[in-house]
């Protein structure tokens, strides 16, 4: 061991070996970085190949690159390289760590790839405390499109466009993201580091080591912000560069650790191991023996059947559940069937309808245009679909009256108050099962077998199935009784 | 084989895992939102990742990163959050990963509306984004078909290594159905190019960027080539009723439902009518019109757009026959009988009215 770090620190101005030896990607100059004299980039890519290096973690690792100067951090770095678009690369890390929880995804941004346009990416990466580590280099200004203001850029830089310098009236103040990024919960791990002299060097070489290392212990979020020279666009030499970050960008951002948790985060739990191929049937509740078996046998097969269902009301009245209570049943009695919503926002006192089919046919259209039976709930509803159903078709409304406007030659009509009904029951709300159930009388197509199996597919609570029970059977009583009624009325039956 | 009454976005996400997909990513809109949801549900059970996005923008990327991973991934969206999907489209494209994106649309521009429409044809068919590419569009019109083109959808995003879209309305998302699935879960095999930090992927690069311009052309070039190829071999279409129909109905998604009962009814009547349904909206199923085009009078396209799938239908018969176009928009279905006076229309201009009155 001690042999080892002496060797290191013997060579400790050489390649890191997690750098390649010849920069094979790039076309030309293969032995030398396509980074201008002065450039923090070498550096600070120095600095995480060495932390690489030093945590062992060469192979595992997956640099993230942006879109910006460092672009082309996989010319240099010898791991498995991503390019992103520009600013997300947080998002793109997020889902290669979660993919791969083995691996070290470190996200490598400048300031106009991560404080601008990727400024919800790595807002809510860090939020959600994702384990990945983010290496933020901040030279105050966007250098690879030549030198525009960035959100970062001092109050009074010039760029070409702040060419009278940043002002805050107009271009409000540079962007702090450690402290901005410290107000939240989530990360482990933010400081900000400089590569203003040698001092601020080694600061920054063990800040980038901690924040690979602590994802390397499954500790969470970790950001390095690294103010960083840019003497080609700041028109400065290298030294006056470097000089210029520590006398004059340290001022606006100031160095230090903004948050540092690692002592007493807990390495995040290891997901939960995937269950074996043949189980996942069962969990996504598909498998063939587990599905009920249907009563598809108690049904007439020489009977043509083609129900097609209108059900409206408010929402809230149980329209879209009568409905696939229907087509439940119609697909337990081995008929073909189709349920479709009138779906909307979920507010509250609009409208709802659905469309259901049961067909001894493969369904064509599932959409409902005329219906052979009609279930207003109110009145609205009546009004809206009364002159869709068809001669000899039915309309169940929910009412005292039936209005004697939406009367019409051949339709049948049962109008009852469903709603006082359900409340003698003993809850308005299962109205819809007593309108339901005077639906199943007048076709008889529905075995009760296939109901009753429906209704506890789609009703868990025990005291509800019961309720809904006894409306339903009330619902066929009141059909029947109507129907007798209408017989001692007039000879004709129940045709108004 | 038992059946279960389903809505067609929850078919989407159990065809899905059972077709190897390990992660879902994505950002809740209507009509889409049960496909988000039964992800957050089923998937961490089948040991997949879930996880709730920002944005769009952030989903398609997280996308990229799973796809660039190694694990089949999937999200959903619908028209106002495909459109803020479509830079990453265009870079997972670019970078050739696969991925599947369902996108169930609503009516638009703008939020438009949450009705079903078919208004997103051009930003998913043609390709919203930058650049020479395009996406497989596979468009289904039954909750079976969700699920079955959404494993189809698996299987050709890895093997042409691109985006592949399963393109819906709000309608077939929203409705219920009785639906089966295979019995079989498939483990995706780790595709060779992935970067899955491992010794074995270390050397791998994923990028869409080749600066060099000659680098770049023969890059779009092989693409092209790639496209070629999905041209040639995975263009699908359902005919009925259609070999020897004079008037030949054309529609996707919900329409070719009711194009298919209304073609019944026409039948009935002693029209020769019958449907063209394109399954595949990219690649277009150009042979099938051709074929038809033999004997058709007229093709007559019925779309909730605004003749969007109309360009493609000129396009694949290049003027050979005439083409009727029926539309409804902002959220409206054309009604059956809408259609079938429409159809009778076409039927006396292109078969005549006195053979009409044979029929």
């Amino acid at each position: 061991m001690s042999s080892e770090v002496v060797q290191e620190y013997a060579v400790a101005q050489g390649r890191a070996k997690s750098f390649y030896t010849r920069y094979e990607r790039k076309d030309e100059l293969q032995r030398q970085t396509h980074y201008c004299p002065g450039c923090g980039h070498g550096v600070v890519h120095k600095m995480l190949a060495r932390a690489i290096d030093e945590l062992g973690v060469q192979d595992r690792t997956i640099l993230v690159g942006p879109v910006g100067c460092s672009v082309f951090t996989y010319y240099y770095f010898d791991v498995g390289n991503i390019q992103a678009a520009h600013g997300r690369a947080p998002a793109v890390a997020t889902a290669m760590k979660r993919s791969r929880p083995e691996s070290i995804v470190i996200s490598y941004q400048g300031d106009g790839d991560l404080s601008a346009i990727g400024t919800a990416e790595i807002l809510h990466a860090a939020n959600r405390g994702e384990n990945i580590s983010v290496i933020f280099v901040n030279n105050a200004i966007y250098s690879m499109t030549g030198g525009q203001a960035a959100p970062t850029t001092l109050i009074g830089q010039k760029s070409t466009t702040t060419p009278e310098g940043r002002r805050a009236a107009t271009e409000g103040y540079p962007l702090h993201v450690s402290e901005l990024l410290a107000t939240l919960e989530a990360p482990v791990y933010i400081e900000r580091v400089a590569l203003g002299d040698n001092k601020q060097i080694a600061q920054a070489t063990r800040a980038i080591r901690r924040a690979v290392e602590n994802q390397a212990r499954g500790l969470g979020f970790s950001l390095v912000e690294v103010l960083s020279p840019c003497p080609t666009i700041w028109k400065m030499n290298p030294v006056e560069a470097q000089h210029w970050v520590r006398d004059v960008m340290e001022k606006t951002f100031p160095l230090g650790v903004f948050r540092d948790h690692t002592r007493e985060a807990a390495p995040r739990p290891a997901p939960p191991p995937a269950p074996a191929l043949d189980e996942i049937p069962r969990l996504l509740g598909v498998a063939e023996q587990d599905l009920p078996a249907n009563h598809g046998r108690a049904l007439a097969r020489d009977k043509q059947i083609d129900l097609q269902v209108r059900i409206a009301g408010f929402g809230g009245q149980g329209v879209l559940l009568i409905g696939e209570v229907l087509a439940e049943a119609g697909l337990d009695a081995g008929l073909e069937v189709s349920w479709l919503p009138s779906y909307g926002p979920e507010m509250r006192s609009g409208t709802s309808n659905c469309h259901v089919r049961l067909s001894s046919q493969p369904v064509d259209s599932p959409l409902v245009a005329v219906p052979s039976v009609l279930v207003a709930m109110n009145e609205p509803s009546l009004r809206k679909f009364d002159l869709t159903v068809r001669r000899g078709g039915w309309v169940i409304y929910n009412g005292d009256a039936f209005p004697a406007d939406c009367m019409r030659e051949g339709v049948h009509v049962l109008a009852l108050p469903f709603t006082r009904l359900a409340d003698e029951l003993g809850d308005p709300r299962v109205s819809n099962m007593v309108m339901l159930g005077a639906l199943l009388e007048i076709d008889g197509v529905l075995p009760q077998a296939s109901v009753d199996a429906a209704l506890r597919r789609l009703v868990k609570n025990p005291r509800w199935i019961a309720l809904d029970e006894r409306a339903l059977a009330r619902g066929r009583e009141l059909f029947k009784e109507s129907l007798r009624q209408e017989g001692a009325e007039a000879m004709g039956g129940g045709m108004k | 084989m038992r059946k279960q009454l389903m809505k067609g976005n929850e078919a989407i996400v159990k065809s899905a895992i059972l077709a190897g997909c390990r992660g879902f990513y994505g950002y809740p809109i209507t009509p889409a939102s049960e496909i988000a949801e039964a992800a957050a549900l089923y998937m961490p059970k089948a040991g997949g990742v879930f996880v709730q996005a920002e944005s769009e923008v952030a989903a398609i990327n997280m996308l990229y990163g799973a796809a660039s991973a190694g694990v089949r991934a999937m999200t959903a969206s619908s028209g106002p959050g495909i459109s803020l999907m479509q830079e990453g489209i265009s870079y997972m494209a670019g970078a050739e990963l696969p991925c599947v994106i369902a996108d169930i649309t609503r009516g638009g521009p703008g939020l438009g509306n949450i009705g079903s429409e078919q208004g997103d044809y051009h930003q998913v068919v043609k390709g919203g984004g930058h650049g020479n590419y395009r996406t497989i569009v596979l468009a289904p019109y039954s909750v079976q078909e969700m699920a079955d083109l959404t494993a189809l959808a698996f299987e050709l995003a890895d093997r042409y290594r691109n985006p592949v879209f399963v393109l819906a309305d709000g309608f077939v998302g929203q409705m219920m159905e009785p639906v089966e699935f295979p019995q079989r879960a498939i483990e995706a095999p780790m595709p060779p190019w992935a970067v899955a930090g491992t010794t074995a992927t270390r050397g791998n690069l994923i990028t869409s960027l080749h600066m060099d311009c000659d680098d770049l052309e023969a890059h779009v070039l092989a693409l092209q080539a790639k496209y070629k190829l999905a041209e040639q071999h995975e263009a699908r279409a359902e005919q009925w009723c259609a070999e020897d129909a004079e008037i030949v109905l054309v529609g996707y998604g919900i329409v070719g439902r009711i194009l298919k009962a209304v073609t019944a009814e026409a039948r009935a009547g002693g029209l020769p009518v019958g449907v063209l349904r394109p399954i595949t909206l990219f690649p277009f199923p150009i042979a099938h019109f051709q074929r038809l085009a033999s004997r058709a009078r007229v093709f007559v396209v019925v779309e909730m757009s605004n003749g969007q799938l109309l360009d493609d239908v000129r396009l694949a018969l290049n003027g050979v026959r005439p083409v009727e176009f029926l539309s409804r928009v902002g959220g409206n279905v054309p009604s059956h009988d809408e259609v079938l006076q429409f159809v009778r229309k076409q039927a006396l201009r292109f078969i005549g009215e006195e053979r009409m009155a044979h029929v």
